[in-house]
């Protein structure tokens, strides 16, 4: 009975988070224009999406921005990370400390004090402002995640390896670098994540005629969303879904082994 | 390890945060400190007491608080389940509540809309069951819906990681020294997931109390939230002074829930990630 009751309130809290998702997955398929009515079945959502190249373009620009903010992140990140575990506890705190400031101050400020920091410093908004500020919401995602796994490395492996003769360099990427490659592997799809969902800080962050999804969305609110997009985002869902479940079922063999580690 | 020379690694990102972390947050202070004649004035900051300003601020909390008391109630039983199954579920468990991310954030709370509506899917289904409908679209109840549905994930993770933390001796030795399970969650499991708890409390109080977008979506754009009202003196008024010296405002309750987190948190057990 009480095995039943916990399943039963995982699965109202699964329904909860997912039945938007389901929703948004059938608009795809409506061929009504409004979210209200549903019109009948149709494909023509889908099947026009190629020929529309203003929303190729934004979905070309969220994907460059996740990928370069998310890589540029992940290399600043934890090379950050592996010299920050290096101070002395103060300077540590203090380091950490400010990393931090991203991950718990509110969208919001973040947004408007990289756009004030544009404005002072007339750089003109665009792409690359976007990316500015993607790379800097990304990178403590990336320490975060690889401090853990820097914490644990066992440095006398390290010596070992320069005291067998390898350099410094082979040492940590031969030794060092397979121990953190987990935390740095999932820093980085944090990143790319975080870059992909954001809208609040590109939309203080962006120029005029640059769009990622996100915001062409957003000024669609107002006059009612292209169904496209509904379509779009369920591809993408669909993707990741598949992605992760092959991620995730195939190679289990390997992680439990890294795991035991 | 050479140290020195490993200290040195870090300098592009302190650079990096000076620049892009520590040098913005000084200019919302710049320009909210002055006026559009770059004379200092605190009469931006001061304008938080403006009826249409504190109304704005006072419903911000009052949502945000309702939201995340709601968020606390429903995850500690979550993660407690959760918790509770086999060891080894843990990826799983996580990317079942990121997956949702890779919907874009706004056709997720824009869903909401559908299902809300008077004439909406869950209309629909409590009509066919003869329940009384709900319609709560367009009003505050709506918000503190978009805003658990949005961040539930940052109360379950925190609270769900210390949780599994909690050595399972410590409940059995309870348990041998006669407490019951309600003496054991009280004594050893509730006090133990305390960090778990106020990082949770941060994580959701922060983005619900700053959102400008759950309103705007599920609000109907009647109820202004702080946010709101920032947002537009950035976007449509182009008032950075006002809209910087209310951001100050704003992140005087950030700073204190960050604090509060500081003080039970100290060693990030909490971290959600």
């Amino acid at each position: 009975m009480a095995n039943f009751l916990k399943k039963l309130y995982i699965a109202l809290i699964f329904i909860f988070l997912y039945s938007p998702m389901v929703v948004l997955f059938v608009l795809s398929f409506n061929s009504s224009k409004s979210r209200a009515k549903w019109g009948g079945f149709t494909l023509q959502w889908y099947t026009n999406l190629l020929s529309d190249s203003s929303i190729m373009e934004a979905l070309l620009n969220t994907l460059l921005i996740a990928l370069i903010s998310s890589v540029v992140a992940t290399i600043i990140g934890t090379i950050a990370a592996l010299a920050i575990n290096n101070f002395r506890k103060g300077t540590r705190t203090v380091l950490m400390g400010i990393t931090n400031i991203p991950m718990l101050n509110a969208e919001i400020v973040t947004g408007i004090s990289l756009m004030l920091l544009f404005i002072f410093f007339k750089v003109k908004f665009g792409f690359m402002t976007i990316l500015l500020a993607h790379i800097s919401f990304n990178i403590p995602y990336v320490i975060l995640s690889v401090m853990p796994r820097i914490k644990k490395i066992n440095i006398s492996t390290y010596e070992a390896a320069m005291d067998l003769g390898a350099s410094p360099l082979k040492a940590f990427f031969k030794v060092v670098f397979p121990d953190i490659l987990p935390g740095v592997f999932s820093g980085l799809l944090m990143a790319f994540t975080m870059s992909i969902d954001d809208f609040i800080i590109t939309h203080f962050t962006k120029g005029a005629g640059v769009d990622t999804l996100s915001t062409k969305i957003y000024s669609q609110v107002r006059k009612g969303i292209d169904p496209k997009m509904y379509a779009l985002s369920s591809i993408i869902f669909i993707t990741v879904l598949i992605l992760l479940i092959l991620i995730n079922v195939i190679p289990n063999g390997n992680k439990e082994k890294a795991i035991k580690k | 390890m050479k140290s020195k020379f490993i200290k040195w690694l870090s300098l592009p990102y302190i650079i990096w945060a000076i620049g892009f972390i520590i040098i913005p947050l000084l200019m919302v202070f710049y320009f909210g400190l002055t006026d559009k004649n770059s004379h200092f004035t605190i009469s931006n900051v001061l304008a938080i007491f403006q009826p249409i300003h504190i109304k704005s601020l006072l419903i911000a909390l009052l949502l945000s608080l309702i939201s995340t008391i709601i968020c606390l109630l429903i995850s500690y039983p979550l993660a407690m389940i959760l918790s509770s199954f086999k060891k080894g579920n843990d990826k799983m468990m996580i990317l079942i509540f990121i997956l949702p991310m890779w919907m874009n954030f706004l056709l997720r709370t824009l869903a909401w809309q559908t299902l809300l509506e008077n004439e909406g899917i869950i209309n629909t289904v409590l009509s066919l069951v003869k329940l009384p409908s709900i319609n709560i679209i367009n009003t505050p109840y709506a918000i503190i819906l978009g805003m658990i549905y949005n961040f539930l994930p940052f109360m379950v993770l925190p609270i769900y990681n210390v949780l599994c933390k909690i050595d399972g001796n410590l409940l059995n030795a309870s348990r041998d020294l006669g407490a019951n399970e309600i003496q054991t969650f009280c004594k050893i499991t509730l006090p133990l997931s305390v960090p778990g708890i106020i990082s949770g409390i941060t994580m959701v109080f922060v983005p619900a109390l700053t959102t400008f977008v759950i309103s705007d979506l599920l609000g109907g754009s009647k109820i202004l939230l702080i946010g709101n009202v920032i947002e537009q003196e950035f976007t449509l008024n182009s008032n950075w002074h006002l809209g910087s010296g209310l951001s100050i405002v704003l992140m005087i309750f950030i700073v204190i829930s960050m604090l509060i987190s500081a003080i039970f948190d100290k060693d990030g057990e909490g971290n959600t990630f």
